[in-house]
Formats: structure tokens, sequence, C-alpha cells
């Protein structure tokens, strides 16, 4: 499509020029985030090509020292704890707000995504604020909490759009054959929903996985997380073992978002298929 | 889990297995807005629990921020005695004597409480300099040996200069504009209008037109990068578009810290990208692109460039090729026909790509934090700042405060001439 039939010669100049400049631009997207990969495998300290050796040594570091498997358990425990919390008040709300007659509409909707409008530090700060003076600071709650205030948004969405898609006819089908409100959302609603709601709950759980400003004001020194020992040894002492934790960080984001992607694809795709 | 049902007319009378009211109209659609008015109740109950934490975990903790910017008791209510002295004070030049004993006993009972140091910081906070004369003078007059008050505060001459008391009598007030107008370098001068702060105090607008600088640039240089290649991704067959794409989403799916550690390791003075300058020939010596604007703006861009990129691909790929054809078979030339006929169309998805940008990149904090030099620190890492180091609450407060304006502003703007439909691009 980008030639036209009898192309000239300055036409199929443009065109070269065109692939040559979005050749640089991916290779410009990609390179950063394959670099780290095969620096984590090198058995040196340094990050000069070619590698010195290959090994697994940096990643012996992050998976058997006390620092950092703490944490990758502060990690897991706030990610899981925010994607329980987000994903079911998530998938509530998206539900309420796919009936026409929800009350404010237009007035909930900008409420709920504004958590990813107002600037992190503001979040992260306002955060340290009130919850250091409800006692919430320095506690797994308290990141759970502001964490889920970012992810929830996602949940929602995603959520929603598979909603989009959903036959209501069928939860008054299940009505007259005499299932009970809750029957009929976990018999009927959820099932065809689900992928949306998994979709969702990646999402929440990436966001949280993925987040340090907040994690950086709100979690006391046991409770650091992997992007918050990572952002402090970015810091104060760049070590290979860096490169490795963000391999592994990286790899789990990615993995996540192909499958929530396709997820939320298929809850959108029930949609085409039902009209 | 009534919301889930649908609220039609029929449902009322189905679901309950009541006989329909049609036979009375009036009793009919009485009974439907009571219908009607459940169904509302209960799916507002099924938002509620997210509704509450979110004002629990986010809301309230925003409000609570943004007052600190503008109240602030600490000196009203370290200094009771002197407040009530200078009510009648009409605020030119200085105070009767009695403000001067006033003041004299709350020092010396602030500094019996252990609060001195807090006041200190807080005056020093509105007059540079004020710290160590309020702690000199709490230890004066403790040590006074039945010396009388008011000979020691005379004695002090910063009590007696030009500018404290108008300071002091400011600061009695619990609501104040001070932080509010320090975060725009200015301040209120002796004859009650607004004027700018002494060059060497400003230091926040500075901050403010750096932001916007760095964000004006990465918005355009990702528009120099993302335009093109959403162009050709739009017009190639679609399965060479398929891998396009995930070129695209690859990092767009890697977290922000991940990329910026991915630079903080190529930007190396012994990194791939000198590396590749000097390779290359563009550079003789290996640069300092760590710590500096220029290494900051390129990881920034990598990181914004499928925010731009995907709201115009997205509007691209609904343009059909056949308008660019119509135009050239109309006897268009093709800068013509770009202009005329395909870019008006792009536009939208231009504007959106653009502005998302530039909003995110107002509130960039980790990659300034770890790229950028002293003097490349945006707004959101003075916030930081004023936190974790100066424990000044109020001028973080106040920065928050205009920060947030300034992007909830940019947001209206994004969400009046496009619609919030946009955002929906994870």
């Amino acid at each position: 499509m980008l030639l036209s039939p009898y192309p000239t010669p300055g036409e199929r100049i443009r065109v070269a020029l065109l692939w040559l400049w979005c050749g640089l631009v991916i290779l410009f997207l990609l390179v950063p985030i394959l670099i780290p990969v095969p620096l984590s495998f090198n058995s040196g300290a340094f990050f000069i090509f070619p590698l010195e050796g290959l090994s697994t040594r940096w990643y012996e570091v992050v998976l058997g020292t006390q620092r950092w498997q703490s944490a990758i358990g502060n990690s897991l425990i706030v990610a899981f704890g925010t994607t329980l919390i987000a994903t079911t008040l998530g998938t509530l709300t998206a539900i309420a707000l796919s009936n026409e007659k929800f009350p404010g509409r237009r007035i909930v909707m900008p409420l709920l995504l504004s958590p990813l409008i107002v600037p992190v530090v503001i979040t992260a700060v306002g955060s340290y604020l009130f919850y250091a003076r409800v006692g919430l600071a320095s506690t797994y709650a308290g990141i759970i909490l502001a964490h889920t205030a970012l992810a929830s948004p996602f949940v929602v969405v995603t959520v929603g759009a598979s909603l989009t898609g959903f036959d209501r006819n069928m939860m008054r089908a299940a009505a007259i054959s005499g299932a009970r409100p809750l029957t009929s959302f976990f018999r009927v609603m959820l099932p065809l929903i689900l992928p949306g709601v998994l979709s969702g709950a990646a999402f929440a759980f990436v966001t949280s996985f993925d987040e340090v400003v907040v994690v950086q004001f709100l979690a006391s020194a046991g409770q650091r997380t992997m992007p918050l020992e990572m952002f402090i040894g970015l810091r104060e002492k760049l070590s290979p073992a860096i490169t490795a934790a963000a391999t592994l960080m990286m790899a789990l984001s990615i993995v996540l978002l192909v499958v929530a992607n396709l997820l939320a694809r298929r809850g959108q795709g029930r949609r085409i298929a039902s009209g | 889990m009534s919301a889930l049902l649908p609220s039609e007319l029929d449902r009322p009378a189905l679901a309950r297995g009541r006989p329909a009211a049609g036979a009375d109209p009036g009793t009919a659609s009485a009974a439907l807005r009571r219908a009607e008015f459940g169904d509302r109740l209960r799916s507002l109950a099924l938002a509620a629990p997210l509704l509450l934490l979110l004002a629990l975990s986010f809301g309230i903790p925003i409000v609570l921020l943004l007052s600190r910017a503008v109240y602030d008791p600490t000196i009203a209510d370290a200094l009771p005695r002197t407040s009530v002295a200078l009510g009648n004070w009409n605020g030119q030049g200085l105070p009767d004597d009695a403000a001067f004993i006033a003041l004299a006993a709350d020092l010396s009972e602030n500094q019996a409480k252990g609060t001195a140091y807090e006041l200190a910081k807080a005056l020093n906070a509105r007059l540079p300099g004020a710290r160590s004369q309020v702690l000199k003078t709490v230890r004066q007059l403790e040590g006074a040996d039945g010396k009388p008050p008011l000979e020691i505060m005379k004695a002090v001459p910063f009590w007696s200069a030009p500018g404290t008391w108008p300071v002091i009598a400011n600061g009695t007030h619990a609501i104040t504009s001070f932080y509010l107008l320090s975060a725009l370098d200015l301040r209120w001068n002796a004859d009650g209008g607004i004027e700018r702060v002494p060059p060497q105090q400003a230091i926040f607008l500075q901050v403010f037109l750096r932001t916007f600088f760095v964000a004006a640039s990465v918005t355009l240089a990702t528009l120099l990068l993302g335009f093109p290649l959403a162009y050709l991704i739009s017009s190639v067959p679609k399965g060479l578009a398929a891998i396009l794409i995930v070129a695209v989403l690859l990092p767009f799916w890697t977290s922000i810290l991940v990329r910026t550690a991915a630079w903080t390791v190529l930007l190396q003075k012994f990194g791939l990208v000198n590396d590749m300058l000097l390779w290359l020939g563009f550079a003789s010596e290996r640069l300092d692109l760590m710590y500096s604007r220029i290494g900051l703006i390129i990881a920034m861009t990598h990181i914004q460039l499928p925010f731009t990129l995907l709201p115009i691909y997205s509007v691209m790929r609904t343009i059909a090729p056949s308008q660019m054809k119509a135009a050239y078979s109309l006897g268009a030339k093709p800068f013509t026909a770009f202009r005329r006929v395909y870019l008006p169309q792009v536009f939208p998805g231009i504007v959106a790509g653009c502005l998302l940008t530039f909003i995110l990149c107002l509130g960039y904090y980790i990659t300034p934090a770890l790229i950028g030099g002293a003097s490349d620190q945006l707004i959101s890492n003075f916030i930081a700042n004023y936190v974790n180091v100066e424990l000044n609450w109020e001028m973080a407060a106040a920065l928050s405060f205009i920060l947030l304006v300034f992007t909830l502003a940019l947001f209206g703007i994004f969400a009046r001439i496009l619609g919030l439909d946009r955002l929906k691009m994870v």
C-alpha cells in the first residue's frame, strides 16, 4: 500500500527513507529493553560488551541472598493483596457501572480514573501524610491500599469492556428459571466475563509489582519490594545484579500482560460474536 | 446482585413472579419508579466499596496534602499571646511593647514545651535566617537572671528589624497564601501587594519552566519518531503490522523503572551508547550522558514513545487508503494530498498522543531522579525532596497543588476535545 502501482523514483526514495527511519526507531524501542538480558548473564562485574563469559552468578545473587529474597517476598505479598482487593471491588464496580441507570456515571468514571492522571508523587506524598496519622504507614495494609487505588482503574476498564458484550437477557433467563441473584452471578455472568476479570487481575498485579514511588514513601526498611531495591541499587551502586532483577521483572510483566491482553481480546471478541 | 438484572419495564413483574400491573397505569408507573429506584440503589451499593476505598486511600490523602498548602497553624499555635497582642496592630512600623512581652512569653513557653525548634523552623521558612535568631533569643530568655524579657527582646536587632513583625503577624493567621505564592516565586510586600521575590530566592519558576521544557522536548521527539512508524504500521500488510506493533508494545509493557535501569546501563561513560557514537564517528570522545539533560530526554522519549504512537496509530488505521488515491487521481501532489486529506483526519490522534505524553511528562519522577543531574530535577523531584530531606510539608503541598492544577487543566482539555474513551489503551 505504500507504493503506488507505478512508483516514480522519488516515491521509491521516500518509501526507502521511511523504512530506514522506522527501522532506526524500532531499534531505539527494542535495544534498551533487550540489553539488560545478555548483560545479566555476564560473568564479569562490568557492563561492557563483549561479555567476559556466561554465568548465572547474578541470578544467584538475586534469588539467593536474603536482601533480594525478602524483596521478592514483599513484592509478592503486596501484589497479591492488591490484586485480590482491586479485582474483587473493581469487578463489582464495573458491573454497577454497566447498568445504564447507575446514578452519576459521568462523575464516577473520571473519579475512578483519576489515580492514573494524578502524578504519582502527589499520590505517594499524600498517602504518606495521611497513613502516618492513622497508623497505616510502614504497614503492608497501607501499601496494598495505596496500590489498590492505582490498580483498580485497570480492573474497572477491562471488566467493563467485557461486560459490554454480555447479554443481560441471560440474567433475566436465570431469574425466570428461579436462580437467586448470587447464583446467577456465579453460574451465568462470572463464567462469561471471566476473561475480562482475569485480565483485569493481571493488570492489577503488574501495576503493583512494578510500582516504586508509593512504596518508596510508605515502606519501612523491612518492607522493601523488588522495584525499591532496584531503585536504591541504581542510586547507590550499580551492580549487574540489577540487570538480573530487571530481566526477571521484565519477563514476569511481559508474560502477564501478554496473557492479560489475549484474555481481554477474547472477552471483547464475545461481543462481536454475540452481535 | 440486582444490578445484574435488566431494568426494563417487565423486570419487576417477571423477576418477582407478581402479575403485571398493566391494568392500572398509575400504579404501574409508580411500581416502575420504585423498582428503578431500588435498581439504582443496588448498583450504587455494588460500587460503594471501591468508591469508599478510593476515598480513603486516595481522595483523603490528596485533599489533606493540598490543604497543607494553605493551612499552616504552626506559628499561630505556638504564639497564642502574640496573636492576641497583635490583634489591633496596623502593620506599620513596630508593634507596641506589649507585643514584644507577649512574644517573649510565648518563646519561653515553647522552649519549656520543647517546641521552640519547630517554631524556629516555621519562621525560617518564611523569613530566611530566622531560625538561629529565634534559638538564640530563646536561650537568652532562659538564662535571663532576672533581666526583664522586654530588654532581652530589644537587645536582639532581629526583633526590631523591618520585615520581622509583618511575617510574625502573617503567621498568626492559620490560613495562608504564603506557600502557594512562594511556589510561584511571589510574596506579599509591605504595602499588601504581590511582588516577585528577589532573584536569588527565586527557584520554582525555573523548575516549572524546566519541567515544561523537558515535557515539550520529549513530546516533540516522540512525535518525530512515532508518527512515521505509526504511518508505516498502518500501511503495511496485517501480518507485518502485527510484528511491528509487538515491537512497540514490548517496551510499553515493561515498567518505567526497568527501562530507566536499562538506560542507566546504556548511558554509562563506557556504555553502549558511547561505544556506538565513537564507532559511528559522531563523537570524538566519550560523552557524559548520565546525569545530563540529553540523557534524561532520550530515556523519557523511549518510555513515552508508545503513549504518543498508539493513539496516532489507532486513528490512522481507520483512514481508507483509497482516499489518498482519490486525491492523487484528482491531481494532488503527494505533499498536498498528505497535508489536505490525510493530516486533518489524523490530527485528533496526534493531539491525543501528544497531550497524553505531555501530561505524563509533567509528573515524571523516577527517570529524572536516576538519570538527570542536579539541574535536571523536575517538579515531582522537588516535591519528594521537600518531604524527604527538608521536611517542609507546606512547600511540598504547595508545589503539588500547582502541579496538580496544570495536570488537571491539561487533562480537562484532553477530555473536552477528545473524550475519555481514548484513555483506554492498556
